[in-house]
């Protein structure tokens, strides 16, 4: 599904968030990306969904080199990706129902299809019942759900999630992390940035380290 | 007819866009008309003026009927020896048309149209001379033929004082010729007014709604996506100034109307304003459109380009 070959990444002005990172994430898995503040995680994150570009090396989603891909075709690209982020980035002026169909509504989708669909996402995140209200009524794990339920809506093959239970104390947290096992049962890959290290030690599911833009043990996934 | 299914989904998606481009606009009203209102301003003065140079010509054109020559006797030409140079100069070729006012006609018109009847009884002698009102042939309508005209019959014994007449209404054409140049120059300057006003307004709409593009983008919204809305604001937005300038205008023209035509009453014109037909109130309404989405098109393309989520 992700295929990272030697990938480094210097942001302009500022030393290298990321050095000659490779490593494979298959169709279908899941996994943990880990590491001290600053090694690099949201900046590996950002690079999948072309929020930023490699400097060097080469990146492949689903098969297709992300590193050739023109400024017309990112929407395409980020049309496979469910992101989740720390901070929601919700619109807070819409209410939960037009916030997770917004993704539906980019892609074209037909108002009945959406209304369908948008239900489908919100039950399993259990917000059903609040589908009218605003963003800003609603507590940081019901927006961070409303979150994951937009990344969701239209069944991306990916889901990025960058510190998703940063927020959250440790019910909620292990809540939010059993409803990524349940999305990567159904075949979605899913690839989580977190510092949770205790809960996602109990999780085990394997787990890239990330150490000053090093990656320390892309083996790890091609073992299983 | 049914449409193609593709067609059908991306008009309706239009449609929907500018729906609700134009229920934002309406959530903040006042806002809204303030924009509207400073472009529907700025498209009323070129139209009402306009408006005005056209009525000025329609009212040249009804008093001109090409130009005309007075020959103004000398009062010791009698009527016969009038009705001799009316038939000599009948031959001439530069001569259309000829007509003989003798003194008493003269006399009988101006009593009536005056009404100064009792007034003029006191004079003892008619102090008006006999007049040849001359029609030029097509030949010598020209402002250098009919000089030359002129001249040759002011040359004429008989003749005391040949008249062009209503000169004016060329030199007043020319006069309007002029002011609409000024107009064209005056449209073009408030066309570009527009297009800073609803290019200003929707950069502001931009910047405000900055954290909402920049998610749309994170979740794959393309750039046409992104730019319907803004440009369906400005379309509005110059549909409203339109629509608001044809309502000062046909205000201003009620306000005209009646004075207007008592005064054309008083002169026996039938002269009435002339407001605008079908044809120039679209050409209004759809230029105030295409401007505003001009304008919003500039703004979008500098500005939305800039905002990259990261
Ligand atoms: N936009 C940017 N411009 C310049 N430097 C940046 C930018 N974003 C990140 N960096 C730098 O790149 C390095 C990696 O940052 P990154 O955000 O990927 O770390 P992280 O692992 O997500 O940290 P955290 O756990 O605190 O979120 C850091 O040294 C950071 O200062
Ligand atoms: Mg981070």
């Amino acid at each position: 599904m992700i295929r990272f070959d030697n990938i480094s990444k210097r942001y302009p002005e500022g030393r290298d968030a990321l050095q000659s990172v490779s490593f494979h994430l298959p169709a279908g898995a899941m996994a943990f990306l880990t590491g001290h503040s600053g090694a690099g995680k949201s900046t590996l994150l950002k690079l999948i969904a072309l929020l930023e570009r490699a400097t060097r090396g080469q990146l492949f989603l689903d098969g297709e080199n992300l590193t050739r891909t023109g400024k017309r075709k990112i929407p395409l690209v980020r049309r496979k990706i469910g992101m989740i982020f720390q901070n929601y980035r919700l619109l807070f002026d819409r209410t939960v129902f037009d916030n997770v169909a917004l993704p539906l509504v980019i892609a074209g989708h037909r108002h009945q299809d959406i209304g369908r669909r948008v239900r489908a996402a919100l039950d399993k995140v259990g917000l059903l019942d609040k589908e009218r209200a605003l963003p800003i009524t609603l507590s940081g794990g019901e927006q961070q759900r409303v979150g994951i339920a937009r990344a969701v809506v239209n069944k991306p093959p990916l889901l990025l999630a960058d510190e998703p239970t940063g927020n959250l104390d440790p019910e909620l947290s292990r809540d939010i992390m059993r409803l990524f096992e349940e999305f990567n049962r159904v075949g979605v890959t899913v690839l989580i940035a977190s510092h949770d290290l205790d809960l996602i030690a109990r999780l085990g599911h394997p787990q890239l380290r990330l150490h000053q833009g090093h990656l320390l043990n892309p083996e790890v996934l091609s073992i299983r | 007819m049914k449409l193609p299914a593709p067609l059908r989904v991306y008009l309706l998606r239009h449609a929907q866009v500018a729906l609700s481009s134009l229920g934002r606009l309406y959530r903040a009203p006042l806002a809204s008309l303030m924009t509207a209102a400073v472009i529907g301003i700025a498209l009323a003065l070129p139209s009402g003026l306009y408006v005005l140079t056209d009525n000025l010509q329609r009212l040249g054109s009804q008093w001109d009927g090409g130009a005309n020559l007075s020959l103004f006797l000398r009062h010791d030409v009698s009527i016969e020896q009038a009705e001799a140079l009316k038939a000599k100069l009948d031959r001439w070729p530069e001569i259309e048309r000829l007509r003989l006012i003798t003194p008493q006609q003269a006399l009988a018109e101006f009593r009536q149209l005056s009404g100064f009847g009792d007034t003029l009884d006191i004079l003892e002698e008619n102090p008006l001379p006999a007049v040849l009102a001359v029609k030029p042939a097509a030949s010598a309508t020209q402002p250098d033929t009919a000089a030359a005209l002129k001249r040759r019959l002011q040359a004429l014994p008989q003749v005391e004082l040949a008249q062009l007449d209503l000169q004016w209404v060329k030199r007043f054409n020319a006069l309007v010729t002029i002011v609409q140049r000024a107009i064209w120059v005056l449209s073009a300057l408030l066309a570009l007014a527009v297009l800073l006003i609803t290019g200003n307004t929707i950069r502001l709409e931009i910047q405000n709604r900055r954290e909402e593009i920049e998610i749309t983008k994170l979740i794959g919204a393309t750039g046409a996506f992104i730019r319907r809305p803004f440009l369906y604001s400005g379309l509005w937005y110059g549909f409203g100034g339109a629509l608001l300038a044809a309502l000062l205008l046909a205000l201003a023209f009620l306000q005209l109307n009646a004075p207007v035509r008592e005064l054309a009453g008083l002169y026996q014109s039938s002269f009435r304003l002339h407001l605008l037909d079908m044809g120039q109130w679209l050409v209004l309404l759809s230029s105030g459109a295409l401007l505003g989405l001009i304008g919003a098109w500039i703004a979008v393309g500098r500005h939305l380009a800039t905002i990259e989520p990261g």
